[in-house]
């Protein structure tokens, strides 16, 4: 019997209200499907599956909020037969596992290096109070008990009934992702010792070659800048390990994937850094299709839990916004962020002669503790050598 | 903007508005540059004209980019390939 639990949805998340199961028991599953729909504070996360095998049994219902960590199904193995007493259908157990968190408490980050879920918060509903709940079509996760250690009673289960439904989670969707950001960044800011890189690059080979690459295709199939940078920095990751992976629990896990966290603003405010998965591995039209479509999904409030929890470190372009530079602020528990600015044209020498060049301020803000100012200079003069080589980024 | 450019302008501030669902058409300035208006960045803008594309059923070429920066320019590039109007045209080229 495989436990199916709520993954991680980043470090800055910990815990999700399940929306929506998209199987039922009995159902055969596969690596990799999507299985079930959380809301978070910052967007619905489509939770996948990552075990083969048959559902057995839906543990939590949809509406209640669990902590990260959660059992939420039980599978059977592959070839695994049922245990002799079936289970209630799809019918979740009596007592639900855990407890909606009271609206009015912000969400708070927990260290990513603390996987283990808290305990959850059980609360007692009495059986009077759970038919009533039953009988007026009232969802008890939304109730505030009131009773003896939070405990819920009928007039509790009453008051909730005759109150106006609470609010759709998008309306406040603005304000947790607020919260969210303040929290994972206050973190880093708080443990990480930043140290900051700047190199001035110029584009003209690439931006020529860009120019060619797509005057010769469809609008749909043209690939912006921002694609280029992303992978010039996943290549060079993988060059510099100590730039690639986490921070915890006092060391550094360094990773052999590289999926780039690309930093999209949202347009209701905040932003969210989802990840490009195996940046280093996908031709550059297939990555330029993937951002496109992780953007506007990331704008959507639709993404997919592996895409929340795993990028290696992240790329933030403030290009567009006009600004030269960008020293930011790392996403715990990340170890490094790279920032792209606008492409600006500067006076440039080459030879003897002053040239008007179009250049990229890139910069590196790194963890101190993973690695030194000595290769993080490497590692960015590895990203200026191969975004000033385009046809190095195509391979 | 004159009467004949009405029809193209209306669907292409619905495009707009469908990438940046907080602007309020009729503040945009059709002789500005949309990019200073509206919050837009470069992949908001390729689907912009991804979407101008399909609605108008045309081939933009990536040379025309850079010609491409107010709603006026916009309709002045898409004229001549989606046909004149009937009535007299207004505006100069």
């Amino acid at each position: 019997m495989i436990e199916f639990k709520l993954p991680s949805l980043g470090s800055d998340m910990d815990e999700g209200r399940l929306n929506d199961w998209r199987v039922h028991a009995g159902d055969t599953v596969a690596r990799g499907q999507i299985v079930a729909e959380v809301e978070t504070t910052k967007a619905a996360i489509e939770v996948e599956c990552w075990h083969d095998g048959t559902v057995y049994e839906l543990l939590v219902q949809p509406g209640t909020t669990v902590p990260v960590g959660t059992v939420l199904a039980t599978l059977l193995e592959p070839g695994e037969t049922a245990p002799p007493t079936p289970p209630d259908g799809t019918r979740a157990r009596p007592a639900p596992p855990a407890q909606r968190t009271p609206p009015p408490t912000p969400p708070t980050a927990r260290p990513a290096e603390a996987p283990t879920a808290p305990p959850a918060r059980r609360r007692w509903v009495s059986p009077a109070a759970r038919r009533t709940a039953e009988a007026r079509g009232v969802d008890l996760d939304l109730v505030t008990g009131t009773g003896p250690g939070g405990a819920v009673t009928i007039a509790d289960v009453d008051r909730t009934a005759e109150s106006p439904p609470p609010k759709e989670p998008s309306v406040d969707r603005a304000a947790g992702i607020r919260q969210t950001i303040a929290a994972a960044m206050s973190r880093s800011n708080r443990e990480i010792p930043h140290y900051y890189l700047t190199e001035t690059i110029p584009l003209d080979t690439t931006l020529a070659w860009l120019e060619e690459h797509n005057r010769q295709r469809r609008i749909t199939e043209r690939v912006l800048l921002a694609v280029l940078q992303i992978r010039a920095v996943a290549l060079a990751a993988r060059r510099y390990p100590e730039l690639n992976g986490f921070w915890i629990d006092g060391t550094h896990h360094s990773s052999s994937d590289v999926h780039v966290g690309v930093a999209v603003s949202l347009r209701q405010g905040g932003l969210i850094a989802p990840a490009l998965h195996d940046v280093p591995d996908k031709p550059i039209e297939v990555l330029m299709a993937e951002f496109a479509d992780l953007v506007s999904r990331a704008r959507a409030g639709r993404l997919r839990s592996s895409e929340v929890s795993d990028p290696t470190l992240t790329v933030t372009n403030l290009g567009d916004r006009g600004v030269e530079s960008v020293l930011g602020v790392i996403y715990p528990p990340q170890v490094a962020l790279v920032g792209f600015g606008r492409t600006t044209t500067r006076s440039w020498p080459i030879g003897d002669e002053l040239r008007a060049m179009p250049t990229v301020v890139a910069t590196l803000a790194a963890d101190h503790r993973a690695s030194d100012g000595h290769r993080g200079g490497l590692f960015l003069a590895d990203i200026h050598a191969r975004l000033t080589h385009p046809e190095s980024l195509w391979t | 903007m004159t009467t004949n450019n009405e029809e193209p302008t209306q669907t292409l501030l619905a495009i707009l508005h469908s990438i940046a669902p907080e602007i309020e058409p009729q503040d945009i300035a059709p002789n500005e540059p949309l990019r200073d208006q509206v919050d837009l960045d470069s992949l908001d803008w390729l689907n912009f004209l991804i979407k101008i594309d399909k609605a108008f059923s045309i081939e933009i070429s990536e040379s025309a980019y850079p010609q491409l920066r107010t709603l006026n320019d916009i309709v002045r590039y898409l004229t001549p390939i989606i046909g004149e109007p009937e009535h007299t045209q207004e505006h100069s080229r």
